[in-house]
């Protein structure tokens, strides 16, 4: 069986250590704040400007002044801090967050990722996408292996507008893990998806890989 | 009011003077979380048209920078994300609206370059992408970087907590975001507030943004709509 949405969230939050610094992204990275494991150190950034997020506010704690990059209420801890804009793009461009985990349309096989705009169709606006990927040390891919026709997300060449070239590190996909290699020559697939079959990656995968579980 | 006040009584005072046709407001928040609703609703009952619009986002359907794009008052936005606003993608994909995409963290970058009198900076973002067509690349250390311009604007209209009669201000929580730059980038800055406090009543420790960047202070009334109300299903999960 492929991942479902929150095991892949539960094999990202494998990517964390503790004392990190890390940005997640909209949608499945969100839920990888649910598995952080018990005793370690995360402190989660917000683009909008926050570090140190808490969980979601109970009725009573909804603060208008208070929301996540998703635009989602969300609450302060006493380790929080608040900064502006700028600032808080000084921290990810600069490199002082250690790990991003995003969502993508399309990867490929050098680390490119397209996660922003489809021409024509949909106009969204890639946000602080582009920032992440370029300035954090370290970008985790989590996405749907391929669309509903069995046509592979994961590419040779991105066909899609990108966010960013050659900066993904780490892919977790529906079907498994693969590893960018540092040089962009290509991947390493490194896990398998439970009761995933290697013919399974084979038939799904556009991008050149090689085995490595 | 002395002439030394920088205090107004309401939002359209406040822009008594300042508005006309073709213009560039640069408007502070993320999405609808500190941003000047005040100021933006005494922008569409002015009527001001063919705006140029430099905001984060487009505020949603019929709120925020909505009410502008409803009115027909914004000829081009420049943000990062507008996927809240079916309106504006509406407009925007009629080709009735143009639209200059910017990472939100060069759309921030470039405002603070701009009200800090930086023309232009380098950045690795979007480095191979759309967003570097037609600009200028360097290399610095086997690294490459996008020339960006900084941003200025012909008025800046944003949204703080508490302020005092020498516009002196403090944001809240995530409500600051975009707002100090934006306070500095416009040649003029009209800030709206929750409060307007005695001077002498901020802590000068506690000053986000100083009064030499703000022109006009009004105290306002605010909905604060919130975009997604997000709460925990059940306790201490």
């Amino acid at each position: 069986m492929p991942w479902t949405r929150d095991q892949l969230a539960e094999r990202a939050a494998k990517e964390l250590q503790d004392g990190y610094y890390v940005n997640l992204g909209i949608g499945i990275p969100t839920l990888v704040a649910n598995h952080i494991p018990a005793g370690m150190t995360v402190t989660l950034q917000s683009e909008n400007g926050m570090l140190g997020m808490g969980p979601f506010p109970t009725e009573a704690e909804i603060d208008a002044d208070l929301i996540n990059a998703g635009k989602q209420t969300i609450t302060e801890l006493d380790e929080t801090a608040y900064f502006s804009s700028s600032d808080s793009f000084a921290m990810i461009r600069g490199g002082h967050i250690d790990l991003t985990i995003l969502g993508a349309m399309e990867v490929a096989q050098n680390g490119d990722i397209a996660n922003w705009m489809i021409p024509g169709k949909l106009v969204k606006g890639m946000g602080g996408a582009m920032d992440l990927v370029a300035g954090v040390k370290r970008v985790v891919v989590v996405m749907e292996h391929a669309n509903k026709h069995g046509e592979s997300k994961v590419l040779k060449a991105c066909t899609l507008p990108l966010t960013g070239t050659q900066v993904v590190n780490l892919i977790i996909s529906t079907l498994g893990v693969f590893e960018v290699k540092p040089d962009g020559s290509g991947l390493i697939l490194k896990e398998l998806a439970p009761d995933v079959t290697l013919d399974d990656v084979a038939r799904l995968t556009d991008a050149d890989y090689e085995v490595g579980l | 009011m002395t002439s030394a006040s920088k205090v107004y009584t309401d939002a359209k005072g406040a822009l008594d003077g300042l508005l006309f046709d073709g213009m560039t407001i640069m408007s502070g928040g993320f999405g609808l979380c500190g941003i000047p609703e005040n100021l933006i609703a005494a922008v569409r009952d002015a009527g001001t048209k063919d705006l140029t619009v430099i905001s984060n986002n487009a505020g949603v359907d019929g709120f925020g920078l909505g009410m502008l794009l409803n009115t027909r008052q914004i000829k081009k936005m420049i943000s990062s994300y507008v996927g809240e606003n079916k309106e504006f993608e509406r407009q925007y994909l009629a080709g009735e609206l143009e639209l200059e995409f910017n990472p939100q963290g060069t759309l921030a970058e470039r405002i603070r370059a701009g009200g800090a009198g930086i023309p232009g900076f380098y950045t690795a973002t979007g480095y191979g992408t759309l967003v570097a067509e037609g600009k200028e690349t360097k290399d610095f250390n086997g690294k490459n970087y996008v020339l960006e311009t900084g941003l200025v604007a012909d008025l800046s209209i944003i949204k703080a907590w508490k302020g005092d009669a020498r516009g002196n201000l403090i944001f809240r929580k995530t409500a600051r975001n975009f707002n100090p730059m934006m306070a500095t980038a416009g040649k003029i800055c009209v800030a709206e507030v929750e409060e307007i406090v005695p001077v002498g009543a901020l802590d000068p420790d506690h000053i986000h943004t100083p009064g030499i960047y703000v022109d006009r202070i009004v105290q306002g009334t605010f909905e604060k709509r919130i975009e997604q109300r997000t709460i925990r299903q059940t306790e201490g999960v």
